[in-house]
Order: C-alpha cells, then sequence, then structure tokens
C-alpha cells in the first residue's frame, strides 16, 4: 500500500471534549478521556461494543489504553499507546488510518484526558523510574518554557522577529477564543498587555504561554465506507506525515527549523495538496512562538517571514489565514498535551457546526501536533467529500 | 541545517558490531572525567563526528566505536534565556556550540544574566561547587583566545 492509498480511505466520524477548566479534585484523568468518548461515539452513532482499536495516551500513566480499555468496558482487536508528548493524538490518527486499511481494526477511538490544573500543587504525581541522565537539568531550565524560549531568541536573532510578533500571536488566540463559549481565558488582550506581562524565560512572558487546565477529548474514525451509513458529515483524512529528530532541546539541530518541515511534506504529497490549497490551520499553540515556527515550516510563509506573518490580525477573526480558530492552547484549553484538540476544531469547522468562529466553506483542513520540546511533529490533513 | 546526515560509513555497525556493552559506562566515565577537571565529548571513530551527551553508539553513523576526547572549552553562546525566578537573582540558561562541534545546555556566570548575547565567545570551567555532581560552566573569554580557537 503506498501512502497516495491511504488517502481519504479513512474518516473521523464523532469527536468530542469533557468537561473543560477546572473538574476539581475528586475527578481523574480517564473519567475525562471516558466522557469524551461516550460523547464521540453517540454523536458517531456508535457505541463502545462497536470499537475494536483503542489508541490512547496519557501523562504519566504508561499502561492508559490498559487503563481507558478497562474503564469503558472496550476489548479491542487493534491498541496503539503511542506515546510522542502533544502530538501522540494526530499520530494515532494516522495509525489508526493505516490499521483501518490494513483490516486491523474496524472502528477506532482515539482518546485522551488529563486532570493537569485540579493536579497541581497537590502531589497526585508519582515519580516514575530513572530516565537516561539529563544533561541540561543542571542548569535549572524550567521546562517545557526555557526549551520554547531559546527557540524563540534564536529566531529573533536570525530574522528580526520581535516580542511584539509573538504577542500578535496571543493576541489572535484571544480573538478567537472571544468566539469559542468553551475557551477558558475570554477577556480582551491587547499586545501592550503581553509585552507589559511578567518576563519567565526570556523572552517569554507568562502571557506568551499556554493555559494550565484539565480537559480531554475523543476522535472515533473508520473506513470511508462505513462512514458513510454514519449520521454525521465524514470528515476524510487526506494526509498525514511525522517526524522527530531530538528530545532534548540542546539537541535540536537548527532551533528556528523544526520536524514540521518533514511531517507537513509527507502528509502534503500523502494528500496531493499544497498549503495554498488549505482554509484554516489547527496547530499545536503551547508558547506563541510555535505558531510562527509551524506556519514557516508548513509552508504558509518563508523561513523568517512568521512573524510579519501573524501581524496586523492575519491569523485573527477576519484575517487572510484562520489559525486556531478554538483559541489554542493559549486561550481555549490546555491539559497538559494538547494535541487531540486541533482535531476536534477542524472537524467541526469542515462539518460547519462551530458555532459564532465558524469560516465560511471550509473544505481543507490542517491539523498539526508538537510534542516533547519542539520534538515530534505530526501532521494531518483534514477534508469534507468535496475534498475528496 | 536539517536532520543529521543518516548516511553510513564503511566502517558502520555492520563490519564493528558489538553485542555486549562493553568498557566503562558513558555516564559514569563522563563525570570521572570531569571530576578531574577536563570537559568530555566522545568522537566516533567511523565518521568522525564529535558526540555529546555520551552514548555507547554514534548518532550519525550507527558505529559502535566511540573515543573519549577533551575539550579545549571554548565555543560560542547558540542561544540563551534569561529565567527570572521569584525568589532569587536571574540567570542565564544557554546552548554552548563547542569548536569541536557539539552543543550542550550550560549556563554563564561572572557576567550579569542580561549581558550574555547570542554570539559571545565564551570558555569552558568545571564546577564543583554544587552539592551535586560537578557540572561545565562558561565565562566570557577574552577575544584573543576566541579568535585563536576559530
Ligand atoms: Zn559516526
Amino acid at each position: 500500500m503506498s501512502s497516495r492509498d491511504l488517502r481519504g480511505a479513512a474518516a473521523i466520524v464523532g469527536v468530542a471534549e469533557s468537561d473543560l477548566g477546572e473538574v476539581g479534585q475528586d475527578r481523574y484523568a480517564v473519567e475525562l478521556a471516558a466522557q469524551a468518548a461516550g460523547a464521540a461515539l453517540a454523536e458517531a452513532g456508535l457505541t463502545t461494543r462497536d470499537v475494536d482499536g483503542l489508541f490512547c495516551a496519557i501523562a504519566g500513566r504508561g499502561m492508559a489504553p490498559l487503563d481507558v480499555g478497562e474503564y469503558l468496558g472496550v476489548r479491542p482487536r487493534y491498541t496503539d499507546g503511542t506515546m510522542v508528548g502533544g502530538s501522540s493524538f494526530v499520530s494515532h490518527l494516522h495509525h489508526a488510518a493505516l490499521a483501518i486499511a490494513a483490516g486491523a481494526c474496524d472502528v477506532a477511538l482515539i482518546v485522551y484526558g488529563s486532570t493537569a490544573r485540579s493536579d497541581s500543587g497537590r502531589g497526585r504525581l508519582a515519580m516514575g523510574p530513572p530516565e537516561l541522565p539529563s544533561y541540561e537539568a543542571a542548569y535549572r531550565p524550567r521546562p517545557p518554557i526555557t526549551g520554547y524560549a531559546l527557540a524563540a531568541a534564536r529566531h529573533m536573532h536570525q530574522y528580526g522577529t520581535t516580542r511584539a510578533h509573538l504577542a500578535e500571536v496571543a493576541v489572535a488566540a484571544r480573538q478567537w477564543a472571544r468566539l469559542n463559549p468553551k475557551a477558558f481565558a475570554r477577556d480582551p488582550l491587547t499586545v501592550e498587555d503581553v509585552l507589559a506581562a511578567r518576563v519567565v524565560s526570556s523572552p517569554l512572558s507568562t502571557l506568551d504561554c499556554c493555559l494550565v487546565t484539565d480537559g480531554g477529548g475523543a476522535v472515533v474514525v473508520t473506513s470511508a465506507a462505513r462512514a458513510a451509513d454514519l449520521p454525521r458529515p465524514p470528515v476524510y483524512l487526506l494526509g498525514a506525515g511525522e517526524a522527530h529528530w531530538h528530545r532534548a532541546i540542546s539537541q535540536m539541530p537548527d532551533l528556528t527549523v523544526t520536524a514540521a518541515t518533514e511531517s507537513s511534506a509527507r502528509a502534503y504529497a500523502m494528500a496531493g495538496l499544497g498549503p495554498e490549497d488549505v482554509d484554516m490551520v489547527q496547530l499545536y499553540d503551547a508558547f506563541t512562538i510555535n505558531t510562527i515556527l509551524f506556519l514557516e515550516d508548513l509552508g504558509f510563509c518563508k523561513k523568517g517571514e512568521g512573524g510579519d506573518f501573524v501581524s496586523g490580525g492575519r491569523i485573527a477573526p477576519g484575517g487572510v489565514l484562520p489559525v486556531n480558530t478554538n483559541g489554542g492552547g493559549l486561550s481555549y484549553c490546555h491539559p497538559g498535551m494538547y494535541g487531540i484538540f486541533p482535531l476536534i476544531e477542524a472537524t467541526r469547522q469542515i462539518r460547519g457546526e462551530a458555532g459564532e468562529r465558524q469560516q465560511p466553506g471550509v473544505s481543507v483542513a490542517v491539523a498539526h501536533g508538537n510534542g516533547g520540546q519542539l520534538s515530534s511533529q505530526v501532521t494531518a490533513i483534514l477534508g469534507g467529500r468535496d475534498a475528496l | 541545517m536539517t536532520a543529521p546526515d543518516r548516511e553510513a560509513t564503511a566502517t558502520g555497525p555492520a563490519s564493528h558490531h558489538e553485542t555486549a556493552l562493553t568498557g566503562s559506562a558513558p555516564h559514569r566515565e563522563y563525570l570521572d572525567r570531569l571530576a578531574a577537571g577536563s570537559v568530555p565529548f566522545q568522537t566516533c571513530d567511523g565518521c568522525l563526528t564529535a558526540v555529546f551527551p555520551p552514548r555507547v553508539i554514534c548518532p550519525a553513523c550507527g558505529a559502535t566505536e566511540l573515543r573519549w576526547s577533551e575539550s579545549s572549552g571554548l565555543g560560542a553562546v547558540y542561544s540563551t534565556s534569561v529565567i527570572t525566578p521569584r525568589d532569587t537573582d536571574p540567570y542565564p540558561v544557554v546552548l554552548v556550540d563547542l569548536d569541536e562541534g557539539f552543543r550542550m545546555m550550560s549556563t554563564v556566570v561572572e557576567t550579569p544574566a542580561a549581558d550574555v548575547p547570542i554570539g559571545m565567545r565564551v570558555r569552558a570551567h568545571v564546577d564543583r561547587e554544587g552539592s551535586s555532581d560537578p557540572r561545565v560552566v562558561f565565562t566570557a573569554a577574552e577575544a584573543a583566545e576566541g579568535e585563536e580557537a576559530s
């Protein structure tokens, strides 16, 4: 099977979020995952009894698919616990399409939950076994922000990107969040506000950083043939690509060029599409620099021109390229690993179900996941029936 | 720059593959050499790539014969971020490109955190002051020694 054979072979038929924001100390990550799973399956006209492929990653849960499988009563014949940080769920979508095309499963459930906000400061985080020795910890970086700060500083040095450019990303995200009733941060925000915020790890301030919230999400995937018989308009996986080159930021070859250059090239090749065919972008904005780096590496502007590209409201409501129409990790929700939410928002926009923030005529959307510290990059290109 | 060159060399893993971990453990060897005052890194016998952090296999070509080397300690700041804790003084976290061709995270001492620009020439020192393992830190290098090394 060539990668082009995978184009349009599988479709998203149900998506849902769990409760978001702050769910309280008596709630658990697996509960949120299960809540989202139930809602996404209901939307798809399916139940847990139909699921035979389970795709899951939860921070701190080394056997998350077993936790979630038991909790839901799902007995999968195909399981994938790929854990590449926040990009895991876009990777799961790629793997689910491959598994469905190969006949290894028929109904794939991709699911995630986190109580990152409620967990903070109450010692729920267990110690794991020792990993490799760290060659960074002695210098007291603040993970993950310092990794992204080093990339931002280098981008500013090489290309003249400014803190005001970074602030434009936060402001655009907030303007979208103000149109999303589920968004966590909806107060007005200006470039001046971002520039005046406390700098945590230069050049990044508190308002250049994503939120810390609770939340879960689920995505149901099946074959294009079966999708045709289900209630919601199918959203097809047209292209997918993955790449990672490092884990520790000190091992990233060039801090201004991410592996999204490769993941997106693979996704575009499978889809037979290019950036000029894309109507909107949902990407993992853990920090403001992410949006600039990924828009460059996904081909929406040249390397080094991302700062100007995002300025003047060009990625905000009414701009030339809608980016993170839900408000993103910066303003909508960010429960530790954000990567399932770009899939959910892209699906809703393609179906035309995004309420006040709905964009007209969305045929093709990019959903891009980032994991680690600019490490794992996974790109998915989604489209409706007219894009097949 | 893109991903590391994956091309194998003639002395790659096919001809010299070790089946057991032999010799000293890389992290132990690193710490012992650091404690003795050098700035250690490895060099691949197969492709001559400078390798850091220490490993049992070359990430550029897959060869398993890595030789310990001693860095001149001279390099340049590749990127920097100043961390501003609420309770202590600001400090820089830097990535330094050593002249031998490897990169490490570190910090620059004896210079105000805000005065450590990208491109600054720096010289390594082994810091044994801390309560934990020794670590490599950097100070501003004299212009002359920086030029000499580059
Ligand atoms: Zn080598």
